[in-house]
């Protein structure tokens, strides 16, 4: 029992975390574009824009830093089992995020805020991207360890104490999985942002007539719509690529849990893909499947007639391995996860195209559901990255460390029941608040517009400089 | 060199590094409806600490993070160990970033009311349960022969511990008032020196009590003068800022935190969560510890990468090296 609230709470944390993160990942990097390209150019548009969407970065970004707390003690709070076996090899990376990403993030990201009116231009600037660098790198650093507990790598198991002894770090850093996870996440996170700023100007762009905004709002939103877009497009074609990676590392290192993803329950040459499929999952195999001849095949090893393991098989081989037990993750779940991950993703991708052809050479539509459809398309985009997480780890079970360690055997022994629940409790319930909070102040600045960061000058007063050393910036 | 024990060393580093810095922080925080009369001074007040409050967080970050690769079992027991209280640290130390961030989005009293109180919440609670926390490690909790912490949450409050949160808090109100006598200007610096002034009587006796006692319960010979150095910085801090010296009573407030710190961890080497179970039980630097590769491949990160942090977490300070005051807050600021 404590163990499931132990997962539960695991599960609920690091998606809350995960909702933000990618969303600080890809709008770092654009405010820091926007910011240079106000240097370049020297118009106060974008200067403007710079304001406005680092506002919005900023609201969300608070909340990542607060929650990724939780991330680092959770381990051990909840899982201390786990840590004794894998703190070797596991808090290496960990450790390296902390002295090498977020120092580095934390700082530049404080001078940036407040250093508007104190650093010249330049040293301001790079400060954004400083703090960019350092938010991406901290995601590859993250990701590698967990890469590790899908394919653990450069290690071996010390025969007197039973712990994961590091063997080789550049094993770890450079293991397949990690950097083919990386490209994706990262990819992912990007396609969020890009769909964040879409979004964000495609609602400006509704209300304009409501809003009544500056002259030139029209013209900026159009451009960041198209800047959102052009993001989520050219990004969307990496998740597609580095996802297609993904199924092939999947296949051969992880190969029940493309098979659970698939309800794939024997092994077939030339596999076909599932559309849609009603399980039975008591006796092992489909009551319906509707198929795309042999595309998993494809997927999976990159041949069309190549060989794919099913769920019985890998059952019956791991018992061979492991001894007697239960193989299985949630098969139901994954399946759909697959889905609803490529689905809703490719589905943000798709409107962002589409997007893109249809503002072309000065245009914007005229029809109002048409911005309401890329509205939705953030929301998507974020359940999609949310299956592509449950997928992921709900797929590696049993095991927390892939036949190495079950999650049976991962948590802490002297943790009782009442007091997971009560930490479960607390973290939902103050995460439930905050997020309604947060959601709201996002609203209100979005609502509010730039005018509300950087007011505009008074139409009959002096073209008066753009004053950027009002510090724009503080609490 | 020893791996383990450079990386035992590395450590409490990095937590003097945390309680110095976050220490601050943390009395600000705690100080502000004390010491700020009006919004204009508490903005005043939170300025002070804004640019920095989370690049000092991210030091706890890294002394976590650093057990977690170098000791294992250290972070397993102790974060398992220590549940419920650390439960109520990452709470307040959630709604604190939270506050700090959203708290001048709005402009309306009530919601900034309700940040001021998350504030000063999310200040104090971390400020005194990290002394029970200190005194914990020291003291040693119920443990079994595999190392899985039994004490209950009321073990976790024995008298000892309780002495050493009552310390930090105040300890850390001094601090921090000491830094708002030396970072910001106007009525807020006036009443933070004399805030300092006077609290010296209530915290120097607490330190005097505390650092004896655990000098007499498993101090060792070098540890004795740490101490020593720990309570004459802050006699010394405390004369100074009451004769407007606040730059050096500001480094000696620092020291005391500092020595606090160095007393604590020197007292717990080379055991690093003893057992009150049966010593034998206990964990030390020894089987606590990573192989040591990993422990090698840390030591390259960290000599290579802590010189550049401290260098530009310097640079940021010196950046803001000008004393907040109630002209600089603009009147509405978003
Ligand atoms: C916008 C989000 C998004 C989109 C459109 C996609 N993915 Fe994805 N996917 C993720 C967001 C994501 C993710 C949330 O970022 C995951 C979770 C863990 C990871 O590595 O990335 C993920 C995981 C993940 C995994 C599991 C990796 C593992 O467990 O080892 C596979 C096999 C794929 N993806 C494959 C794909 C394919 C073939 C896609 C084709 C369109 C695709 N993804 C689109
Ligand atoms: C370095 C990154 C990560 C590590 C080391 C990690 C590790 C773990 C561990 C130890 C568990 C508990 C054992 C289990 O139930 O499987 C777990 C569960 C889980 N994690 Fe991750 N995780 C990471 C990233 C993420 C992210 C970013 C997400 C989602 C956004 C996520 C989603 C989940 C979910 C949903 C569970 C619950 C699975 C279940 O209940 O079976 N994880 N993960
Ligand atoms: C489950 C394991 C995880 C742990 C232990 C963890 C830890 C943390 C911590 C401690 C912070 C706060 C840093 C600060 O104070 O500045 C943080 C923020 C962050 N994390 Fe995580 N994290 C986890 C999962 C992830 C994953 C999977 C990613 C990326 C793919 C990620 C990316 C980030 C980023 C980019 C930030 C900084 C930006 C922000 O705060 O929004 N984290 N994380």
């Amino acid at each position: 029992m404590a163990l499931d609230l132990a997962r539960w709470q695991f599960g609920i944390t690091t998606i809350y975390h995960f909702l933000f993160v990618p969303l600080t990942i890809g709008l770092a990097v654009i405010v820091a574009s926007l910011q240079t390209a106000w240097h370049r150019t020297g118009r106060t548009e974008y200067l403007r824009a710079t304001k406005f969407f680092g506002k919005l970065f900023l609201i969300n970004f608070a909340m990542g830093v607060v929650t990724g707390i939780v991330q680092e003690f959770q381990f051990g709070m909840n899982w201390s089992a786990y840590s004794t076996f894998v703190g070797d090899v596991f808090g290496a990376p960990l450790a390296m995020e902390a002295l090498l990403a977020f120092f580095l993030e934390s700082t530049f990201i404080g001078l940036w805020i407040f250093g508007w009116d104190k650093l010249p231009k330049r040293v301001h600037l790079a400060c954004i991207w400083a703090a960019a660098i350092g938010t991406n790198l901290s995601a590859y650093f993250i990701l590698a360890a967990n890469a590790w507990m899908r394919h653990p790598v450069g290690y071996e198991v010390d025969p007197v104490t039973g712990r994961a002894r590091l063997t080789d770090i550049w094993a770890v850093l450079t293991n397949d999985q990690a950097w083919s996870t990386y490209l994706h996440v990262v990819a992912a996170a990007f396609v969020i942002a890009g769909l964040f700023v879409a979004a964000v100007s495609a609602y400006k762009l509704l209300h304009q007539r409501r809003d009544d905004p500056h002259p030139s709002e029209h013209d900026l939103f159009r451009r960041t719509m198209r800047a959102g877009f052009v993001v989520t497009m050219a990004a969307g074609a990496v998740v597609v690529f580095s996802g297609d990676h993904q199924a092939k590392l999947m296949a051969q290192y992880e190969p029940m849990k493309l098979a659970g993803a698939e309800a794939l329950w024997s092994q077939e040459d030339g596999a076909g893909f599932s559309l849609f499929a009603v399980g039975d999952i008591e006796n092992g195999r489909n009551h319906v499947n509707v198929q795309v001849p042999k595309v998993l095949s494809f997927l999976a090893t990159g041949d069309l007639e190549g060989h794919v393991d099913g769920i019985n098989d890998l059952q019956a081989r791991y018992e061979a391995v492991f001894g007697p037990g239960d193989y299985l993750p949630n098969i139901g779940l994954l399946y759909w996860a697959f889905r609803l991950m490529m689905g809703l993703g490719g589905a943000g991708i798709a409107i962002s195209v589409l997007g893109l052809w249809l503002t072309r050479k000065g245009r914007l539509p005229d029809r109002r559901w048409m911005y309401r459809v890329v509205i939705a398309a953030l929301p998507a985009a974020l359940v999609a990255n949310i299956f592509g997480w449950v997928l992921t780890e709900m797929g590696r079970q049993p095991w927390t460390v892939v036949g190495e360690l079950l999650t049976a055997n991962s948590v802490s022994p002297g943790v009782s029941l009442t007091e997971v629940a009560i930490s479960l409790g607390a973290f939902t319930t103050l995460y439930a608040v905050l997020a309604v909070i947060e959601a709201g102040l996002l609203f209100r600045y979005v609502k509010a517009g730039p005018a509300a960061v950087m007011p505009y000058p008074a139409p009959d007063s002096e073209p008066a400089k753009p004053d950027e050393r009002v510090p724009a910036f503080v609490y | 060199m020893d791996l383990p024990v450079v990386w035992f060393i590395a450590i409490a580093v990095l937590w003097t590094g945390y309680l110095v810095l976050e220490g601050f922080d943390f009395g600000v925080g705690a100080l502000l409806p004390v010491l700020g009369r009006d919004d204009t001074d508490r903005r005043v007040m939170i300025n002070s600490i804004g640019p920095v409050w989370d690049g000092n967080e991210v030091w706890l970050i890294t002394a976590v993070g650093a057990t977690f690769a170098a000791f294992p079992a250290w972070y397993g027991s102790m974060l398992s160990g220590f549940y419920l209280p650390m439960l109520a640290i990452l709470l307040a130390l959630i709604v604190r970033g939270v506050a700090f961030e959203y708290r001048g989005k709005v402009d309306d009293v009530a919601w900034r009311h309700r940040w001021d109180l998350a504030i000063v919440v999310g200040s104090t609670v971390p400020a005194f349960l990290w002394g029970v926390f200190l005194a914990n490690l020291v003291r040693g909790l119920p443990m079994t022969a595999d190392h899985v912490v039994t004490a209950s949450v009321v073990e976790l409050f024995s008298p000892y511990a309780l002495l050493g949160g009552l310390l930090t808090l105040s300890l850390f109100l001094l601090h921090g008032a000491v830094f708002l006598s030396l970072k910001t200007d106007g009525p807020v610096r006036r009443r933070a020196s004399r805030f300092a002034a006077g609290a010296a009587l209530v915290v120097v006796p607490l330190l005097v009590g505390f650092l004896g006692w655990t000098q007499a319960r498993s101090g060792e010979t070098w540890t004795l003068p740490v101490a020593v150095l720990a309570v004459l910085a802050l006699v010394a801090g405390a004369a100074l800022v009451a004769r407007g010296r606040e730059g050096w009573a500001f480094t000696a407030t620092a020291v005391t935190v500092a020595a606090f710190a160095a007393a604590i961890f020197g007292s717990l080497f080379p055991e690093v969560l003893p057992s009150t179970t049966d010593p034998a039980f206990s964990l030390d630097i020894r089987n606590a510890a990573s192989a040591p590769y990993t422990l090698a491949v840390m030591s390259w990160i960290a000599v290579v990468a802590l010189p550049v942090v401290i260098g530009y977490q310097t640079w940021s300070y010196w950046v803001f090296r000008k004393r907040v005051t109630r002209a600089h807050i603009t009147p509405s600021v978003h």
